[in-house]
């Protein structure tokens, strides 16, 4: 066992610490290929993961790259260089620590390539960069150990896929690199050893003691929330009420819009004023550091934050969070509620505010779920190809590659351990020739093979605009958001962004909430939001992207199981009433059966089916109960999904959803159906841009929706009709089927419920169906009953202008 | 002929779903902004790459359209090729393909934006060409009357019950016929942009792409 050297053990005794039995464990293992530490924020998790860089690297260090550190936060980063140096500079040992992001200079950069620091500080985005030049070899010769930070949060998306693609690149240049995952909440751990450690290495598991239970409940309020809506605005004064009893709280919401409406609110009800402030990803970089440096500096009481502030910056003294609206998914629950209390051995004080009556059922459930330690989270399925098309085309910026060599590096990655020589060689050949639809034009080949063997670029001008399409994060098009006017102290003040779309359809003098302020839209400039300052005016409400995320199937089986208990748990008055209600017009779901229920809204005939199989189920099962209408004449308009229900809408009424719902009959040809939608073209649009199909960043351009001359639809549309076999097409399949996932799960319902349902007119909205029309992403049908709509319209307007 | 039937300086005009405008006492079809070969000059050009598609499907659109009216004449109203580079570099299928079209008929092709110097194909190359009381010209002219252009691909919107529809269009007043695009990978330009609304008077119709295609007073 590595014990700590005597510089360490003086550090460690002058501020009256000793080392966690982890961070003792961490030094133990410092050899292994892979570890991955679990322990509770606040854990010193951190110094965990670095301890053994420090260690070996000791008093005066060799020059050279040593350790670097991976987060998927650029702020974490930053952040982490504070934190670090703080142990660095007290014990005096001469570790050069430097980060890297997208906010680097470009001075800043080159010089780090020359000169690397000890420790480099960096996000998954900028290793790929670092890994696309040509002097990669001789920069990470010598590296010794990765620290992969927040680990659980990559391993979700194709941010992950693609660092652990990163990561075997690296691992072929520094035989004998380590790999260590820093990890705060995990639902399977060796799933999340599998992903990290180099197939086929083993991979140690060191979980930390996770500390004393939180300190969790729902926040009750002298108001009953509302029935629907998401933004919890009713319970403001109990919120204040809150925030005033603590040192600082955070404010969670899910959704930006819902944190400005929040945080709007908040301030108009602040009669304390209370200094307050709004942290989300929409807000421009300025106005996000002042609030950071003010909570650091502890003259904020309060942040109404997102997902932003979801991952650890280690801020000051935060002794309660609430989450406002249900949180969808236990693990990150548990996250959020992790972000208060930092001290290691006392109880996270958190309380939840359901935004809504239904909510009211789920928050429940979730603290059930919480306290009993049952932490949801779906498998990922084998690495996406779209990802490995990309990094073979960053390879080949680096240098010519063998094929060979390039394949048994990138099956050590654990997303893609299983990935087929022919399915790799198809990539290759995809990022080489364009794949089969492509290959007759010469000049569009990509990379070429020498006489050697090895594969190389064609046109070494090509690296720019790869560099410049790096990463796998689809951005949805957003536009600045800038004060207006050439003097004055706010002039041309950054505030952050808006989706086009939404910028799209503002007119001057609408006015629309923006880090809480009320700006009033005055033009639209160089493609700029240029706006001024209003007070007092209703404001519309900005649409931002961002994480939407979906309550967890786990949850959902939760929520359902609680409905059907004999005996309802100990709700508030308010929702055992609505609960009462929904009994009396309708029905409650019932084991072994489906609910459907039936009625008219704004004269058009609605169809409700509670399935309770998650959200994809949910959205599948609406694919195919609309395709089934369509078929049967029934004129569907479109759908909508939540985790426990579809809503449907249409011309006309479904009178029999028994034969909606039969398995068999479901099934005939939801491929063809599958194909044609809307959902399936939002997937191939995001592969197709991942792959370079699609390019967002052209040297010396500025590419945006409103600019592209082409529309990604109209690419699969032309794909499918005369390569179907295209790779594109074949990614784009699996995405969907893995984002829509649920035929296993929409069998496994009707199986249980053996086509017995529940079918009700309750002659109105019902309770339970109500949420569903405030739920976005809804998802139209098109088919004969849009069509002869549009049509009715357009005679409609007409004859209103005398036209006809 | 299906398509949308109108009167247009007193002569009888069908716009056909597809997007192409016919002329029945002529025996005339006019499509306009083919922009033939555009994922080609976008790869060139170090653009997107794009699957070569659009003009083998924009060809196979034509053909029907010209067996189904049995067409004499066809114009090709301007920015056919997506550049001249492009007319030159398409495949051999395809130049045949669009060889065998023009055999047996009169072919005008005028001259573009994107297209303005002879091309190889054969055919009749023109600045404009006047067939009264039509002018059949690339890009509208201020002031012009009884003029077909193209050059916009002019787009529309329709907002039905929470819903937005958006399609191609043609656009029409006494004045001027401003066609849709015919090409498959051509975006296009909304109606209510200013270029468009100072373009056309205010009783303007905007004739959605559809089978049947769709009358709507002009978005503006």
């Amino acid at each position: 066992m590595t014990t700590l050297p005597p510089t360490f053990d003086r550090w460690f005794a002058q501020r009256g610490w000793t080392p966690h039995p982890h961070q003792q464990a961490m030094l133990a293992r410092a050899h292994e290929p892979a570890v991955i530490l679990i322990a509770p924020t606040g854990g010193g998790k951190t110094l965990a993961g670095f301890l053994p860089s420090l260690v070996e690297l000791g008093d005066a260090p060799e020059p050279g790259l040593h350790t670097l550190y991976i987060s998927p936060l650029k702020a974490l980063a930053a952040d982490m260089r504070r934190n670090l140096m703080t142990p660095i500079e007290e014990m005096g040992i001469a570790v050069r620590v430097e980060d890297r992001s997208g906010d680097t200079t470009q001075t800043r950069k080159k010089a780090q390539r020359a000169d690397p620091p000890h420790i480099l500080l960096t996000t998954p985005e900028s290793l790929a960069l670092l890994l696309s030049y040509e002097d990669a070899p001789r920069m990470f010769a010598g590296l010794k150990r990765v620290v992969v930070d927040e680990l659980h949060a990559l391993a979700e998306s194709k941010r992950g896929d693609q660092l652990m693609l990163c990561l075997s690149r690296l691992s072929a240049l520094c035989p004998g690199l380590q790999r260590v995952g820093l990890s705060a909440t995990v639902e399977d751990p060796p799933a999340l050893a599998t992903f990290l450690a180099p197939y086929p290495a083993q991979c140690d598991i060191i979980e930390a003691d996770p500390g004393p239970d939180p300190d969790i409940s729902m926040l009750t309020t002298q108001t009953p929330p509302p029935w629907s809506g998401g933004g919890g605005r009713y319970a403001i004064r109990e919120v204040l009420d809150a925030v005033a009893r603590h040192k600082t709280t955070l404010i969670f919401h899910n959704t930006r819009a819902q944190a400005e409406i929040f945080f709007h609110e908040l301030w108009l009800a602040n009669e304390a004023a209370l200094p307050i402030g709004i942290h989300h990803g929409s807000l421009a970089l300025e106005q996000r550091k002042k609030v950071e440096a003010a909570m650091v500096a502890s003259a904020l009481r309060a942040v109404v934050c997102t997902g932003s502030l979801d991952l650890g910056l280690d801020w000051g003294d935060v002794d309660l969070v609430i989450q406002v609206g249900a949180p969808k998914n236990v693990k990150r629950l548990v996250q959020r509620i992790g972000r208060a209390n930092h001290r290691y051995n006392a109880p996270s004080k958190a309380l939840i505010l359901p935004a809504n009556r239904w909510e009211v059922i789920e928050c429940h459930a979730a603290i059930e779920a919480v306290l009993a330690h049952d932490l949801d989270g779906d498998p990922r399925g084998p690495g996406p190809r779209d990802v490995l098309c990309q990094h073979i085309l960053i390879t080949a910026c680096s240098g010519p590659f063998d094929a060979t060599a390039l394949f048994d590096e990138v099956t050590t990655a654990g997303p893609y351990a299983d990935l087929s020589r022919a399915e790799f060689d198809a990539c290759l050949d995809f990022v080489a020739t364009g794949g089969y639809a492509l290959r007759a034009y010469d000049r569009w080949q990509r990379l070429m093979q020498r006489a050697d063997g090895l594969w190389q670029l064609r046109d070494p001008r090509l690296t720019q605009q790869v560099r410049m399409n790096i990463g796998t994060i689809i951005d949805t098009d957003t536009l600045k958001v800038r004060m207006k006017g050439r003097s004055g102290a706010s002039a041309g003040k950054p505030l952050g962004e808006v989706e086009e779309s939404f910028a799209a359809s503002l007119v001057p003098g609408d006015t629309f909430l923006m880090g809480g302020k009320i700006v009033r839209f005055e033009t639209l400039r160089e493609m700029e939001v240029q706006v001024s300052r209003d007070r007092g005016r209703k404001p519309k409400l900005a649409v931002f992207s961002g994480t939407k995320f979906s309550t967890s199937t786990q949850l959902s089986e939760r929520i359902l199981d609680l409905l059907r208990r004999p005996r309802l748990p100990d709700l508030p008055h308010h929702t055992l009433d609505w609960i009462a209600l929904q009994r009396e017009v309708s029905q409650l779901p019932r084991a072994g059966r489906i609910l459907v229920e039936s009625f008219d809204h704004e004269d058009r005939p609605h169809t409700c089916i509670y399935g309770f199989a998650g959200k994809n189920a949910q959205q599948t099962l609406g694919l195919m109960v609309t395709r089934w209408m369509e078929d049967a004449g029934l004129g569907p308009l479109g759908f909508v999904a939540t985790d426990y229900a579809t809503l449907i809408w249409s011309v006309s009424h479904l009178d029999n959803p028994a034969k909606a719902l039969d398995a068999s009959g479901l099934r005939d040809g939801l491929d063809g159906w599958l194909a044609e939608n809307a959902l399936m073209k939002r997937s191939f649009k995001g592969a197709a841009t991942i792959a370079g199909m699609i390019t967002r960043n052209l040297p010396g351009k500025r590419s945006s929706g409103r600019q592209a001359t082409f529309s990604a639809d109209i690419l699969y549309d032309t794909l499918r009709k005369y390569d179907p076999d295209h790779l594109l097409l074949s990614i784009t399949r699996d995405e969907a089927m893995r984002g829509l996932i649920g035929f296993g799960r929409i069998d496994e319902m009707l199986a249980r419920t053996g086509g017995l349902i529940d079918h009700v007119h309750p002659g109105r909205v019902t309770p339970f169906a109500a949420p569903l029309f405030l739920e976005v992403g809804k998802v139209p049908v098109e088919g004969t009953g849009v069509e002869a709509l549009m049509r009715a319209e357009a005679d409609r307007l007409m004859i209103e202008a005398g036209l006809a | 002929m299906k398509g949308y039937e109108f009167i247009f300086t007193g002569v009888k005009l069908t716009l056909l779903p597809s997007g192409a405008l016919w002329w029945p006492d002529q025996k005339l079809l006019c499509v306009s902004d083919l922009h033939l070969g555009k994922s080609e000059r976008l790869a060139r050009n170090g653009g997107a790459i794009l699957p070569p598609y659009e003009t083998r499907d924009t060809l196979h659109r034509l053909q029907t359209d010209i067996e189904t009216s049995g067409a004499r004449t066809v114009v090709c109203l301007g920015d056919s090729f997506d550049d001249v580079e492009a007319s030159e570099n398409l495949p051999e299928t395809e130049a045949l393909w669009l060889a065998r079209l023009m055999a047996g008929r009169r072919w005008v092709w005028i001259e573009g934006n994107h297209d303005p110097g002879p091309i190889e194909f054969a055919g009749t190359h023109l600045a404009e060409l006047l067939r009264p009381p039509l002018y059949f010209r690339h890009i509208a002219r201020v002031g012009a009357s009884g003029e077909i252009t193209g050059h916009f691909h002019p787009k529309a919107k329709l907002h039905v019950k929470g819903r937005t529809v958006s399609r191609p269009c043609m656009l029409f007043d006494g004045d001027r016929v401003i066609m849709p695009s015919y090409g498959t990978y051509t975006g296009g330009l909304w109606s209510d942009h200013s270029v468009l609304s100072r373009l056309m008077r205010p009783e303007a119709i905007a004739v959605l792409l559809g089978d049947p295609p769709q009358p709507i007073p002009m978005p503006r």
